[in-house]
């Protein structure tokens, strides 16, 4: 992985210093709140209902074992014993204090890292394919280009007060793993017809109250003038975004209003000053940077038959079937570490959790992990032969529930226990959902679902894109649930249809459960979830959800159910046991 | 006072901004080094451009290139932040140094505060009119934030990639 030199540690430690002493006039009132808000989201601070939440960056969610023992060592030490990683692929603490804050980017400085740019409107941090460097069907490794892009978008002074938070995610795979098509721009490292390498890029694509399907706005960008290309995208946004309304100041919202052939005009009007100037990369930059990326030194094995040799063991055969993924390499796989055990809060990991991964890694996989964009954690590069041992001291640690990709590895953001933003509660919901749909069986029989929940419009879980969104809604104060169907990401990317009126909490489950009855009396052999909705178009799904009324199962969210029924901001967030 | 080339000094220049009963063609000019807004150039152009000191200035929905043709006239060319999150003023800035080839003293007038100092003379600005309740001997510390940058912008025009030899020193 990539490794700072020199310039990387200086730049990283005067932001701290600079950080530092913000936050010190901010505490002496030399800054007002209204000053220091923009400094601290571009640190990553965010003020949350019961605290600061810090939101570190992990560079195309690619890390080290050290690096992962650092989140444990920040939850213990600043927070309360846990994080969340998120679907862009970062990590969030919840309670943090704000003094506190520049001592933990000292801290994280050690293992080189840093929470700049994870909030705020400038550029974030850059999503990756989770399985880069490793997929079979991958056709250029895209993180040597993600590292060239970090480094030129980080500090970047022309666009660090952009109209709104700009959002890069980037694939080199046949398969698009990052949500590629629903980002600002969204780019796909390819191979030109002469195996040159350059970028598709996409852009305009969005979630949120208003979500957008990426426009191609060109085929092939070489890689040499990538940087030059995209700054010309980001100026003209800076120069010609929306700033009268928040709401309508993301990228989409500009090259929907003008058109994308007019926006690919001023892009390319602006872009013939820079093309082939000093900002083209160059040969000897793209080498240094790939040679952090260079595969680690593999072992020359056979691909071998894992679930043959231990027959009979169906927990093992299941978590080989959902969490381990083909590898390039024979005799490798990749693993998914599941966050989403039933009960625990999605994307959760406690500081035990990120430390015991942390030493999975070490023993198995070359002593690096991945985040995903779904919020789970990836091992790239297990021996085979090491397969079973790994399930074993990964399920010691709850980390081996064999759910990926389906029905209960539910994506969800804080929601309503944790965000000022939120509607409603995201997390005991799925929870709910959880316990309902707890029978592999079942589960494995549904087959690939993505059911995504945000607790409001702002669409952090994706809830456009899941095969099944949840989305919170307030209503006179009180919390309910949008359903939609047919989202999907990937390379077949679609934004779901609201079936109709929206849900009480307790409703839910029952509503998801109607959801898969007409799919599993009307699907084809292996036809998934999603693929039924294409074909029958969602009026029959619609059509049984409202057949008769929903019982609201008031006992759903436990003894404590009347909670929910407060409203935000709540004085105690409702579901963690672990405070 | 004003922040000029990194250090502070004594400004004589005033800086006309319209009332709201004030028309762009009729208002009246003062005497002497006044920065007049874009809009008063471009209504009183036949009257002011026999001018020896002038400046103008531009709003940040206003653009570089409105100023085309022109830049060679003033003494100054200020750039205004309504408020220090609007970065529009940033690549005006840039248009104005990169692609207009402005030579001139380039100011920033507004809502210019310390923490936003280093980002506007990277992208071109060498005079800054800081915010009157601001202590502007501290403003001019955000000048010297950081030592080193990434990327290429008006104050280094070659990236970091091309300038030094990068890697990790075994």
């Amino acid at each position: 992985m990539y490794r700072y030199d020199q310039f990387d540690h200086q730049m990283v430690a005067e932001r701290v210093a600079q950080f530092r002493d913000q936050v010190r006039r901010r505490l002496s009132n030399e800054l007002t709140e209204d000053e220091f808000r923009v400094l601290r989201l571009q640190n990553g601070l965010y003020m949350q209902i019961h605290a600061y939440m810090l939101r570190i960056a992990v560079p195309y969610g690619l890390l080290s074992a050290a690096q992962m023992r650092m989140f444990a060592h920040i939850a213990r030490k600043y927070d309360r014993d846990y994080g969340h990683f998120t679907t862009r692929q970062n990590v969030q603490f919840n309670w943090i204090k704000l003094p506190d804050a520049p001592d933990i980017l000292a801290d994280l400085a050690t293992v080189e890292m840093h929470a700049t740019q994870t909030s705020g409107n400038c550029i974030r941090n850059i999503t990756c394919d989770e399985f880069a460097g490793v997929a079979k069907d991958e056709i250029v490794d895209p993180r040597p280009y993600a590292e060239i892009l970090r480094q030129w978008s980080t500090f970047h002074p022309e666009f660090a007060y952009l109209p709104r938070k700009f959002k890069f995610s980037m694939t080199g795979a046949m398969t698009d793993r990052a949500a590629i098509a629903v980002h600002d721009v969204g780019l796909q490292v390819v191979k030109n017809a002469q195996g040159e390498v350059g970028f598709r890029v996409l852009v305009g694509g969005g979630l949120g109250r208003t979500p957008v399907i990426g426009t191609e706005i060109c085929a092939f960008v070489p890689w040499q003038h990538a940087i030059t290309y995209l700054e010309s995208i980001v100026r003209v946004y800076n120069e010609h975004g929306r700033r009268d309304n928040m709401y309508k100041a993301r990228i989409k919202i500009l090259v929907k209003e003008i058109g994308i052939e007019e926006f690919r005009r001023q892009v390319e009007a602006d872009w013939k000053f820079t093309k082939d100037g000093p900002c083209t990369l160059t040969v000897e930059e793209l080498e240094r940077v790939a040679a952090c990326f260079t595969a680690p030194s593999y072992a020359t094995l056979a691909d071998s038959d894992v679930a043959a040799a231990q027959p009979g063991n169906t927990a093992f055969a299941n978590w080989l079937q959902r969490n381990v993924k083909p590898h390039k390499v024979s005799g490798y796989a990749s693993v998914v570490l599941s966050l989403k055990k039933p009960g625990m809060a999605p994307g959760d990991a406690t500081a035990q959790q990120m430390e015991a991964a942390a030493e999975l890694a070490e023993r198995f996989s070359f002593g690096e992990l991945r985040i995903t964009h779904e919020q789970n954690l990836v091992l790239a590069d297990v021996r085979q032969a090491d397969l079973f041992t790994l399930w074993q001291a990964a399920t010691e640690r709850d980390m081996a529930t064999p759910n990926i990709g389906l029905l209960t590895d539910i994506i969800s953001c804080p929601g309503g226990d944790f965000c000022s933003l939120a509607n409603a509660r995201s997390i005991p919901l799925a929870r709910a959902i959880a316990a309902c749909f707890d029978n592999f069986d079942f589960l494995h029989d549904i087959g690939e679902l993505d059911l995504n929940i945000s607790g409001c419009v702002n669409a952090c879980a994706h809830h456009h894109i899941g095969h099944i969104g949840i989305l919170g809604v307030d209503k006179d104060g009180e919390e309910w649930y949008q359903v939609s169907i047919g989202g999907a990401q990937g390379n077949t990317s679609s934004i779901g249809k609201i079936i109709g009126k929206s849900f009480k909490f307790g409703q839910i489950p029952e509503v998801i459960a109607r959801l898969l009855q007409v799919y599993v009396d009307e699907r084809f052999d292996d036809e998934r979830f999603i693929d039924t909705v294409r074909r029958l178009g969602f009026e029959p799904f619609k059509a049984y959800v409202y057949a008769t009324p929903v019982e609201d199962d008031a006992e759903l969210a436990g003894p404590i159910y009347d909670l929910l029924k407060q409203g935000t901001p709540y004085e105690l967030p409702y579901y963690s046991p672990r405070f | 006072m004003i922040i000029k080339n990194k250090t502070v000094v004594e400004d004589d220049w005033r800086i006309l901004r319209l009332n709201e009963q004030d028309a762009p063609d009729s208002v009246s000019v003062p005497s002497g080094k006044v920065i007049v807004p874009l809009k008063v150039w471009q209504a009183q152009r036949d009257t002011l451009k026999t001018r020896a000191e002038l400046g103008v200035w531009l709003e940040s929905s206003e653009t570089a290139e409105d100023l085309q043709g022109d830049i060679a006239r003033f003494q100054v060319i200020a750039v205004d932040f309504p408020r220090f999150a609007d970065g529009r003023g940033y690549s005006i800035a840039y248009h104005l140094r990169e692609r207009l080839g402005y030579q001139g003293e380039l100011r920033a007038i507004g809502e210019v505060l310390r923490d936003q100092m280093f980002y506007l003379q990277r992208v071109g600005f060498d005079a800054f009119v800081p915010r009157p309740d601001k202590d502007i001997h501290e403003v001019l510390k955000g000048l010297s934030d950081f030592s080193e940058t990434y990327q290429a912008s008006v104050d280094q025009k070659v990236p970091l990639f091309r300038r030094v030899h990068r890697g990790v020193k075994v």
